[in-house]
């Protein structure tokens, strides 16, 4: 067939497609200029008509196969089957992400008992002095109530540093693993510092009732963004059966639902450490009782929910 | 050969070629964005500079939105651009020439910050550089590619050659026959000495030179054409 008895026959048919003018004939449309461009290569058309075609089939295939999501009931099978489940999936490193997150903590906590003067490998003198006068048991403000705009500030101010931490804990991962580790072990590190020398100096109460209420959240979310990244450098060190591209795609994959988690996770943190952590007016025995039940909850949630198959 | 096309498969079984956007386009890309970025940070903080402490909290949550969002929710809902790239006529799309999903944009900006390193987009530079398709170190591991938006071009009904008297031509080969419908094709985009040294080229074919022979070849053409 000659390209001006094809152009002419096909015309109004591509016509149609560019105008998108009914849905319901869009796929039988598309297919049928899939062929039209497979015609055209074979009987070799112009160039022009080619790449008019190419284009056309182009945009067809971009609107045929994007991505129709359900985002409540996404959302909702998320929560309740699959971010439980990817956890225990990866509880190994769910178990070395943990060891070198709480393992660090604890080593500096007991560390700064031992030899107070270890916070200074850490922190310096003025940060030491600030964050002693936050805690301290005898200060003015721990008797007021912050105002609840301030509350809202610190909500931003949470929200921003820590799930960019979160964010920075998986995405260093790609480097074989060492960045998670190293945001890992510095922040649990960190944590053991701040912890432990406020342990020493005997300013506990401010400081454990504060933490309670969100520290399950919190805590339990930096690990999860550790074992994302952990996924990530794994997949490069050992890839398998795989290519290490192919390895690294599979791995980002599914480490995405884990970090879709730790966002939930972090927000909800930061929303009830803005809100109830600094509430200075409710009883410390029932901030610690909340903060015990939160990580109940938490770890119930992660051992026990979407056990069943799906249907 | 040197090449930015991209041949992709689609289930159909056909295959589509898509050209890669290069590290330059893509960088006056993010300067545009970045300069976007900061103009909404401006106006926010003009904005929440009344408010007091609750004004700061929320300045911080854009921060946030949009040092990490921005990006993803254009792609996702934008198909594919943030508003720098459309102005460059770029855009995200999965490799199997799909738009580009959730996970995919998640992926690859966040990402982004290793592509950071060392300094100004070091590694996603490098990265870029040594693999065929211009992928930085995010699009490697969500599978994207950035490619250049490909508008419909409008067939060309007024085909000046189109007039001429079809002539057929003595027996040629199908590579000759297309290259004298392309030189017809081309012909207007072309500066008349152009036209007439390349249809000189052909002489022993038309018999004819300078203007002449061009009309003969745009003969040729619409007799090949149909």
């Amino acid at each position: 067939m000659k390209q001006r008895t094809f152009e002419d026959k096909h015309q109004q048919q591509w016509e149609a497609l560019e105008q998108d003018q009914d849905i319901a004939q869009f796929p039988r449309r598309y297919r049928q200029i899939c062929q039209h461009l497979a015609l055209a290569r074979d009987r070799h058309y112009t160039p022009h008509l080619i790449t008019r075609l190419n284009r056309l089939v182009l945009h067809g295939h971009q609107h045929l196969y994007q991505a129709h999501s359900h985002p409540i009931s996404q959302f909702i099978k998320f929560l309740s089957v699959d971010f439980p489940q990817r956890v225990r999936e990866e509880s190994r490193l769910v178990v070395v992400s943990s060891l070198l997150f709480f393992g660090s903590l604890l080593i500096m906590f007991l560390g700064v008992q031992i030899k107070p003067d270890l916070i200074f490998s850490l922190m310096n003198i003025e940060q030491v002095l600030d964050m002693e006068a936050m805690y301290n048991p005898n200060a003015d403000h721990i008797g007021h109530n912050r105002e609840s705009d301030s509350d809202f500030l610190m909500f931003g101010f949470y929200i921003r540093n820590n799930i960019s931490i979160g964010f920075q804990t998986f995405a260093s991962g790609i480097i074989f693993g060492l960045g998670t580790i190293f945001f890992l072990v510095f922040n649990g590190l960190y944590l053991g510092c701040v912890a432990g020398h406020l342990t020493q100096i005997g300013y506990t109460v401010p400081f454990y009732s504060f933490v309670a209420g969100h520290s399950a959240l919190e805590l339990i979310a930096i690990v999860l963004a550790g074992v994302a990244g952990l996924k990530l450098g794994l997949a490069l060190i050992a890839p398998g059966r795989l290519t290490r591209l192919d390895a690294l795609q599979q791995a980002a994959v599914h480490s995405m639902l884990l970090v879709y988690g730790v966002i939930i996770m972090l927000l909800l943190a930061a929303f009830i450490e803005a809100f109830w952590s600094s509430n200075t007016a409710i009883d410390p025995i029932i901030k610690y009782i909340v903060g015990g039940i939160m990580w109940i909850v938490i770890l119930a949630y992660f051992t026990l929910v979407g056990r069943h198959r799906a249907t | 050969m040197l090449d930015t096309t991209r041949p992709i498969e689609t289930p159909e079984g056909i295959e589509l070629s898509l050209r890669v956007a290069g590290p330059i386009v893509r960088a006056i890309a993010w300067c545009l964005d970045f300069g976007i970025r900061m103009i909404i940070y401006i106006i926010l903080l003009f904005l929440v500079s009344s408010l007091g402490d609750f004004g700061i909290g929320l300045l911080l949550v854009s921060i946030f939105l949009l040092e990490w969002f921005y990006p993803i929710l254009f792609e996702v809902y934008r198909y594919g651009a943030t508003p720098g790239k459309r102005a460059m006529k770029i855009k995200v799309l999965h490799e199997s020439g799909a738009p580009v999903n959730w996970s995919g944009a998640m992926i690859r900006n966040l990402l982004r910050t290793i592509d950071f390193l060392p300094f100004f987009y070091g590694f996603g530079l490098v990265t870029m550089i040594i693999n065929k398709d211009f992928k930085r170190i995010g699009d490697l591991a969500a599978n994207t590619v950035v490619v250049y938006e490909e508008e419909i071009i409008p067939v060309k009904k007024d085909r000046a050659w189109m007039d001429e008297s079809p002539l057929m031509p003595i027996t040629l080969s199908l590579e000759e026959q297309q290259a004298i419908i392309n030189f017809a094709d081309r012909a207007q985009h072309l500066p008349e000495e152009r036209l007439i040294d390349l249809a000189n080229i052909v002489t022993p074919l038309t018999g004819k030179t300078g203007k002449p022979a061009i009309k003969t070849l745009y003969q040729f053409a619409n007799g090949l054409i149909g």
